[in-house]
């Protein structure tokens, strides 16, 4: 696609790679069919093609973002489902990102948008401050409705409320930084992410995690000091801090790589692990972080992709049928599609492919609260379809979808527990339930 | 560079912008009308790239009672219209002018119903080609034609450009696969033509709405036929040392009285690019390929496979490959079906739609090999090889003025050709602005003005896709009707 740029407006920084990505651009509009908001709202403007026009014409001239363009960049979902579409290999994650930057630099958001996007980012990245609030979220959670009602900042603040979880949350068995030996022979050694809100809300995660890596004969670090991999103030614009955050998880890794070589750095939240695989281009510019950080960037692996090829066998009986749902950061982000379905397949689950499974669930970081009404529609939209293959159980490889997922069954009334695909990979190795199917019949 | 000329703004029309938005504004709910700047700029072109304005205004109505009413207005104001489907037309189809309306149809999305028994599946104009398929695979059945841009272009789009694609050299374009539509005409007349059953009584007006490129009235639902999917499909890649030898290839298959489901060609830059995309097993070492696709048992399949090869011998096939998975087969056409969007990672390009007869492939080939050479430019050559529909893709830098001129003029010279040897500009992308001014050279003046004359009798203001398919001079008369 043509692009007009003047002299000045390439001085900026980072636009000569925006406007190279637009170059690859063919205007084609193949990425308009796989995009949820184009599916929903049916206007080009909330395409991936529409976006790109728009931050185009803002990029060319060097323009501030107005209200229109903020709108219809903060309604992405950056499930970059587009990505995946697009034949002409258009690099869509990190123009929106730039266009996220700008925008956060030159607009000036009404109130009811800043105060929940600081909140957010003052607390969703901080699992000791999150985790303090959470109580409260809780006993608020029945005043979600009423509090929808607010003008303006009602839907938001509700969907924050209703994303809290019913019950306290388990302790976490393991909290680091003490390692996790394992009894036999010792395979390797990793580091586990310990992740941030994921931390607060599900413990129970990581806890599976460490226990199928030990039981591999995998030593598991967990890296003191880690904090936010940096996705979250990252897609809303706020780049230096997301660095910021990104050199520091560089830097607790990078101590634990020191100390003895990690075979990988594992991951149980996709988001996370987009964000991480995308380190050497996050610190690019940052010469005394470059190298520290591609390395980072080239040991993360989903924990899915790193037991794909490990031999694994069911010690309980199988064969619950499992609607695998492939989170977007899971399959557009990073490209994993089949290593999920392989291992519950191996487990002896019987795996089904949700319908339109390429279409985000709507929850996509903070989305689901900070668009509550496109969220809402896409998290039916995403229940829907998985019902229809009436599974025992769902699976899926991110806490952002069981939260979203688990909310549209509770708004079907239906009862259908949502797990990480690690907790059903350790019960059937002889290890604990998950939470999840406790107390369910049929299971 | 701006080869193509667009009609001066109605500075009439200009200057009533602002009671023509508020008049807009009286029609369709809020979130339907866009006007800002910033976002009408989205709108300004479709998949030809090279041309784009900016419309007046764009309304995405949600009901066939909203296109009527904005169509009325519109009419009723002497407002030009331009009707967008998916924006997916590489003729330039939906690109707007300053001082038109966009109607987008994008809105109108959804399948109404499926009547398998009759083989009928309703559908609103803005749902996308393969969501048709894909609503009625599950029982078995397909819907034929099939764009290379099946997956985002609407079926309301493929209706008004009689669209193609690789599978319809077996079952036929879209004017072959419909049955009929709700066209609202100019005046906000809602009408129905055909319906249920093949062929309608009276003259064949769904015929003729079919390829009219929005010029007769609006389409905001369409009946369409449904087909069984046959039991087994086969692609199978032949490799040649030439494209010559590829081009006598299909002449001689189809000489020979044999129809495959599809033949489609590419010449070795197109395979470069496709087989970096879509990973396909695509072969490398050759100079042409053709996808030959077969259907039906494995014995059908296999009978006609080993004619096919049989006469792919006699002309010098280096390599034939089957698709052994289905698996394989999807990476086959994803290939295929991405072309010209993978093109994109190479080069800009304008992607040319003319037809020849099939015995006249190998010279045409070589003429379009030589032609784009002498203007020092690059091409690659994907196309439906079997019923003759070539698109030569002409790589150049869009950001480069002269560069464009020249490849502009190389698909000219192209068309031209085409013409020349019996053949016709367009295949199935229509004729949009990208080939309105060679239409002087398909057809004689007296030609041209009997078709504006139908075209006048739908639409006597000539505000619907106006600066389209008819040369600008010598217009019919009549427009201030």
């Amino acid at each position: 696609m043509q692009t007009n740029f003047s002299l000045a407006a390439l001085a900026v920084p980072g636009m000569q790679e925006a406007e190279k990505i637009l170059r690859t651009c063919v205007h084609c509009g193949f990425c308009t069919a796989t995009c949820p908001t184009y599916l929903e709202l049916g206007d080009e403007l909330d395409s991936p093609r529409g976006r790109i026009y728009l931050i185009k014409s803002m990029f060319e001239q060097n323009a501030p973002a107005s209200e229109e363009v903020a709108t219809h960049i903060d309604r992405c979902l950056t499930c970059l489902s587009c990505m995946t579409t697009c034949p002409s290999g258009v690099d869509y994650m990190h123009l929106i990102d730039k266009a996220r930057v700008h925008v956060e630099e030159t607009y000036w958001r009404p109130w009811h948008q800043r105060l929940p996007r600081y909140l957010l980012a003052q607390l969703l990245p901080y699992p000791r401050r999150f985790a303090a609030l959470l109580p409260f979220a809780r006993m608020a959670r029945p005043l979600a409705p009423l509090m929808a009602k607010i003008p303006k900042i009602g839907q938001t603040l509700a969907a924050m409320l209703t994303l809290a979880p019913k019950e306290a949350p388990p302790k976490a068995t393991f909290k680091g930084p003490a390692l996790l030996i394992p009894k036999g022979v010792k395979r390797g050694r990793v580091a586990l992410l310990g992740g941030c809100a994921q931390k607060a809300l599900a413990p129970n995660i990581n806890d599976a995690a460490v226990r199928v890596l030990a039981l591999l004969g995998y030593e598991v670090v967990l890296p003191r000091g880690e904090g936010c991999c940096g996705a979250l103030v990252q897609h809303m614009g706020d780049e230096s801090t997301a660095r910021e955050q990104a050199r520091k998880l560089v830097n607790a890794i990078w101590d634990e790589h020191e100390e003895a070589e990690l075979e990988a750095v594992i991951i149980t939240a996709s988001g996370c692990g987009t964000s991480i695989k995308d380190y050497g281009h996050l610190l690019a510019g940052d010469q005394a972080y470059a190298a520290r950080a591609a390395t980072v960037a080239g040991l993360a692996k989903d924990i899915s992709e790193f037991l794909a090829d490990k031999d694994l066998a069911a010690k309980i009986p199988t064969g619950q049928v499992v609607a695998y749902h492939s989170a977007c950061s899971m399959q557009h982000g990073q490209k994993i599609t089949e290593a999920p379905k392989t291992i519950l397949k191996k487990l002896g689950f019987v795996v089904r492919d949700v319908p339109e499974g390429h279409i985000c669930c709507g929850s996509a970081g903070t989305y689901n609260m900070l668009q509550p009404e496109i969220s809402g529609r896409l998290r039916a939209r995403k229940t829907k379809n998985i019902a229809r293959l009436r599974p025992h159980m769902v699976a899926t490889g991110n806490l952002g979808c069981i939260s979203q997922i688990s909310l549209g069954f509770d708004e079907r009334g239906e009862k259908t527990p949502v797990v990480h695909t690690v907790e059903l990979v350790e019960w059937a190795l002889g290890g604990e339930k998950p939470k999840a199917l406790v107390g369910i019949r049929s299971l | 560079m701006s080869a193509i000329a667009f009609p001066t703004p109605d500075s009439e029309i200009l200057a009533r912008r602002d009671a023509l938005i508020a008049g807009l504004a009286a029609l369709v709910p809020a979130d339907a009308l866009i006007t800002s700047e910033d976002e009408r700029r989205a709108f300004e072109t479709d998949a030809f790239t090279a041309y784009r304005r900016m419309p007046l205004a764009v309304v995405l109505p949600r009901t066939t009672e909203e296109v009527a009413k904005v169509l009325a207005y519109c009419h009723h104001a002497k407002v030009p219209v331009i009707p967008r489907g998916a924006g997916t037309s590489l003729a330039g189809g939906a690109i707007p002018q300053e001082d038109a309306v966009v109607i987008g149809l994008s809105r109108l999305n959804r399948v109404l119903d499926i009547d398998f028994p009759n083989r009928i599946a309703h559908v609103q104009a803005g749902v996308t080609n393969l969501s048709i398929t894909n609503a009625v695979s599950a029982e078995g059945y397909f819907f034929a034609p099939d764009p290379s841009s099946q997956l985002a272009c609407t079926i309301g789009g493929n209706i008004g450009m009689n669209s193609g694609g690789a599978h319809c050299l077996k079952y036929g374009v879209t004017t072959n696969n419909i049955l009929g539509v709700t066209l609202v005409l100019v005046d906000g007349t809602v009408v129905e033509i055909g319906g249920d059953a093949m062929d309608a009584p009276g003259y064949d007006y769904l015929g003729l709405v079919c390829g009219s490129e929005g010029q007769l009235g609006i389409i905001t639902e369409a009946k369409v036929r449904i087909l069984r999917a046959a039991e087994g499909a086969r692609p199978v890649l032949f490799g040649f040392e030439t494209s010559e030898q590829a081009g006598s290839a299909v002449a001689a298959i189809i000489g020979a009285g044999i129809i495959p489901v599809a033949m489609e060609f590419m010449d070795k830059p197109a395979i470069e690019i496709c087989e970096a995309f879509a990973h396909a097993g695509y072969p490398l070492d050759v100079d042409a390929l053709l996808i030959i696709e077969v259907e039906g048992s494995d014995e059908e399949m296999d009978a006609a496979l080993a004619r096919i090869v049989a006469i792919a011998k006699q002309h010098g096939v280096k390599t034939v490959k089957e698709s052994k998975s289905a698996i394989e087969t999807a990476a086959i056409w994803k290939g295929r079906k991405s072309a010209f969007g993978a093109t994109g990672r190479v080069a800009d390009y304008i992607c040319m739609d003319g037809t020849i007869p099939t015995g006249q492939l190998p010279f045409v080939l070589r003429r379009i090999d030589e032609i784009v050479k002498g203007y020092g430019l690059r091409v690659a050559n994907v196309f439906h090889a079997g019923d003759g529909n070539l698109h030569p893709l002409v790589l150049y830098n869009v950001n480069d003025p002269e560069e464009a001129r020249k490849a502009e003029d190389a698909g000219n010279d192209i068309l031209k050709l085409c013409v020349e040897v019996g053949g016709c500009l367009t295949g199935e992308h229509g004729v949009g602005i990208e080939k309105r001014d060679l239409m002087n050279h398909q057809f004689n003046r007296e030609d041209l003005h009997e078709q504006m004359r139908i075209r006048a009798s739908f639409d006597a203001r000539w505000i619907l896709n106006p600066a389209k398919v008819f040369p600008l001079d010598g217009r019919l008369a009549g427009e201030a009707a």
